[in-house]
């Protein structure tokens, strides 16, 4: 074996997307020999940093060194030349052809593919990793695993000296995972490196051998190889659960939650009972959902992004039709209502898709305070708009939740994303709100309007109403929240009052490790 | 009724169809390689007429019906490039490029023959045929298939050439990629751009071959607006024909046969307004669409702008 050296190496690496840092001066060393896990939850910057080490996307300060040198990688095609192979989250192959074309491509195209050649050496390399592999299979008939072991060899058969793995085993079977971490092991043997990107802890502490935290662009913390081995992984685990969820001291964001609104004697006001979505191929449902609102109570929704909370969301605000249960609202079903009638009855829902879902982006500020009651009086009057009627109350409540806009004739797509936000909140918060649902309220939003749109929040509690709060900031919900529900995979794995020490509670149930 | 059936209609009819099928073949052939590689032609006809006009100039200034040709394809390319600028390159939408081509070029052909021949349609003389030995002598078929202008049958060699590159080339592997999926080609190092812009530049090319031999071969002349749907007629066949060459040779006979029909017909003096067999062969893509429309199975991400990191 070869002896262990740095091949890629990170430097203060920082990427910028408009209104958003998604690696914060990161600094990695990727050493041969080695598997390399990163972890963190959606949104840490994981993707960015795979795009930038395999010539997707450009840092826009910092470096990146190769074998020790500076080196931009420009290209797919440069970071292949460098040795870099890359399988990424959403499978990289062609469906139409075979295994094999797929792995010939990128070839000389004057050329003939080297059918004979490939043979030869996929043999090879299958033997030395016992894996079996259809060459002549079409790809679309093969299973995402069999897909996943194509897109590995195929990093093989160009000489990749550093695996890149993202998100491998988010579509395999449990076996498959297995299979994967045992295939992973045999690479590193042979000296490559692999960088194996993951947001499940228990893979992050079987298979590496080094461990970075990513935490909102930065990172927050390594665990070396001789510590890893130290700690096993039960307390590799808990270490890297206080990585990731432990409180910062200076966080800038760090509020505590003070007090409640809850009338806990009173009756819940909306009351949720075995509430089910059937899945599907890109969502997993909901099953068997039950938990209750009292009025002026604020309860919380953790998870890691997409186990069911935006499926939660729109089952209760009559978007997405159910499967099984009831939803009631201060004791009357409104299980049969449909989106409008739920929303006359008082139940409102500000949903996380501000631009898309939300709001037409063309469309004047004015008309996006009155989307939900077009054609009703007094905006509209026999079908038509009442201009005067209009554009007074959209003032008043330009004015009333302090929305920035040049005027309310600007269309709100030019608006920044908290400003947009408050005009979805003054829509939401009007006339006869009873309960209301925030799907990740604050999501994107800049830390001055982050702090604004949770004091609304707290100040609507206050008001007596009943509010359902989805995040994955996990800070977030520890400050506002009364109670707090953990969602995995559609399904409520827990519920805790939010009291001291809940942190890691709700942590480990998010990550799927038992309470 | 009289000579429907007699061999000298036959005969007649079977030139005439394989005389009207070449541009549609050549446009489908090239239509097919644009659409394999996810890039919509619209702007084929544009390309066609483009070629036709620039084809028929070349032969009618130069004398050579080759000198012609050459005008054409390059012509033909010479729309396929603002084509590709605009719609590879920097991703601007296919339909709405395609269409401005072909209603551009139409009117800008038409109006520069209009400068350079006032009302005169001057004539090319009769093109050669290439005579091939033997099987020329078969009755009927002989002296209907065997008997063009040597381009009729390079144009189906194409056809088996076009084959061996989609089946047994690199170049057809990273065709098939570039319509399927082409961040799977990006990521193994071939330019996506570069790889689009050569297959619409062959497209260009094809049918503007296929536009000058309609013109100097099938009619003699230029008239404005002269290919009147045979792009449109080719995109269509490649869509039915689901990426095989062969596929479009016989929708091609297929359409040719019918738009013969429409010559046949009124030279066997059928009593039936020639505007009703003109329409023939669009009834025909109809029926076609019809009975095979369900089956085309076209690349997935046809039509759809390449954009690296984008998901």
């Amino acid at each position: 074996m070869i002896e262990p050296h740095d091949i890629v190496v990170l430097e203060g690496v920082t990427k910028r997307f408009p209104g958003v840092v998604a690696n914060d001066s990161v600094d990695l060393r990727i050493r041969s020999g080695e598997v390399h896990v990163l972890l963190g939850e959606n949104g840490a910057g994981k993707s960015t940093l795979i795009g930038m080490l395999s010539g997707l996307q450009q840092p826009d300060e910092g470096r990146i060194l190769v074998d020790g040198k500076p080196t931009p990688i420009t290209s797919p095609r440069h970071a292949l030349s460098l040795g870099i192979g890359t399988v990424f989250q959403h499978m990289m192959l062609v469906p139409s052809l075979t295994v094999a074309e797929n792995l010939l491509l990128g070839g000389p195209w004057w050329q003939r593919p080297k059918i004979g050649q490939l043979e030869a050496r996929v043999a090879e390399i299958t033997r030395s990793l016992n894996i079996s592999v259809r060459l002549h299979a079409r790809v679309s008939e093969l299973s995402l695993g069999e897909q996943q072991q194509v897109e590995i060899l195929r990093a093989m058969v160009r000489n990749s000296r550093l695996l890149i793995l993202d998100e491998s085993t988010s579509m395999l079977t449990p076996q498959g995972i297995e299979e994967l971490g045992a295939l992973m092991r045999r690479l590193v043997e042979q000296g490559l490196a692999i960088v194996f990107i993951t947001h499940k802890l228990r893979e992050a502490a079987a298979f590496g051998d080094r461990i970075s935290v990513l935490k909102l662009g930065r990172k927050v913390g390594e665990i070396t190889p001789p510590r890893l081995k130290f700690l096993g992984e039960q307390a590799a685990i808990a270490e890297i659960v206080e990585m990731m969820f432990g409180r910062q001291t200076d966080d800038p964001e760090e509020e505590r939650h003070t007090g409640t609104f809850a009338k806990l004697d009173a009756t819940p006001l909306l009351q949720v009972r075995d509430l089910s979505v059937a899945p599907r191929p890109d969502s997993p449902g909901l099953s068997s959902v039950s938990f209750d609102i009292r009025p002026g109570e604020i309860v919380g929704i953790a998870g890691i992004d997409g186990n069911g909370q935006k499926q939660l969301a729109e089952a209760l605000s009559g978007q997405l039709a159910t499967s099984g249960g009831s939803v009631s609202l201060d004791g009357r079903p409104i299980d049969a209502m449909d989106v409008g009638q739920r929303r006359a009855a008082g139940l409102r829902y500000l949903t996380d898709d501000r631009l898309g879902e939300g709001t037409v982006g063309a469309f004047p500020v004015s008309i996006n305070f009155f989307l939900k009651q077009v054609g009703e009086d007094p905006f509209w009057r026999h079908g038509f708009e009442r201009r005067g009627e209009i554009d007074a109350r959209a003032g008043e409540l330009v004015r009333a939740y302090d929305v920035r806009t040049p005027s309310i004739g600007t269309p709100i797509g030019r608006l920044s994303g908290g400003n947009i936000q408050k005009v979805l909140l003054a829509r939401e918060l009007a006339d006869g709100a009873r309960v209301v649902i925030f799907n990740k309220p604050t999501y994107g939003l800049d830390l001055a309007n982050t702090l604004a749109t949770r004091q609304r929040i707290r100040d609507t509690a206050a008001r007596g109403l009943a509010i359902l709060l989805i995040s994955t900031d996990l800070e977030e919900l520890l400050s506002m929240c009364d109670r707090i529900a953990v969602i995995a995979n559609g399904r409520l794995v827990g519920d805790v009052q939010n009291e001291d020490d809940v942190r890691t509670t709700v942590g480990r149930m998010m990550v799927g490790v038992a309470a | 009724m009289t000579g429907l059936f007699s061999e000298v209609f036959l005969g007649a009819l079977l030139f005439g169809a394989v005389t009207a099928a070449i541009p549609l073949l050549l446009a489908g052939l090239g239509e097919q390689m644009s659409e394999k590689a996810g890039v919509l032609n619209i702007g084929i006809e544009g390309m066609m007429i483009c070629g036709a006009y620039c084809g028929f100039v070349g032969a009618f200034y130069s004398g050579s019906l080759w000198f012609g040709f050459l005008t054409g394809a390059l012509g033909g390319m010479a729309v396929a490039l603002v084509m590709a600028l605009l719609c590879v390159r920097l991703g601007l939408n296919q339909i709405v490029i395609g269409i401005a081509l072909t209603l551009g070029l139409e009117g800008l052909t038409a109006l520069l023959h209009h400068f350079q021949f006032s009302r005169s349609y001057p004539r090319l003389p009769a093109a050669d045929a290439t005579v091939i030995p033997v099987l020329s002598e078969i009755p009927v078929l002989g002296p209907a298939l065997f008997q063009h202008h040597l381009l009729v049958y390079i144009a189906v060699a194409l056809v088996v050439v076009m084959s061996i590159i989609y089946r047994r080339t690199q170049l057809g592997l990273n065709l098939q990629a570039a319509g399927d999926k082409p961040a799977a080609l990006d990521v193994a190092g071939v330019d996506v751009v570069r790889t689009r812009t050569v297959a619409v530049l062959t497209t260009g090319g094809m049918a503007g071959l296929g536009g000058a031999y309609l013109a100097n071969v099938g009619a003699g002349l230029f008239i404005p607006f002269i290919t009147n749907g045979a792009g449109f007629l080719g995109i269509v066949l490649a869509m039915l024909a689901r990426g095989r060459p062969v596929w479009v040779l016989f929708g091609a006979l297929l359409f040719g046969i019918c738009l013969s029909l429409t010559t046949a017909m009124q030279v066997a003096g059928i009593n039936i307004p020639t505007d009703v067999i003109q329409m023939l062969p669009f009834l025909a893509v109809m029926i076609m669409l019809v009975l095979f429309g369900r089956r085309a199975s076209l690349p997935a991400a046809l039509g759809i702008p390449y954009e690296r990191g984008a998901r």
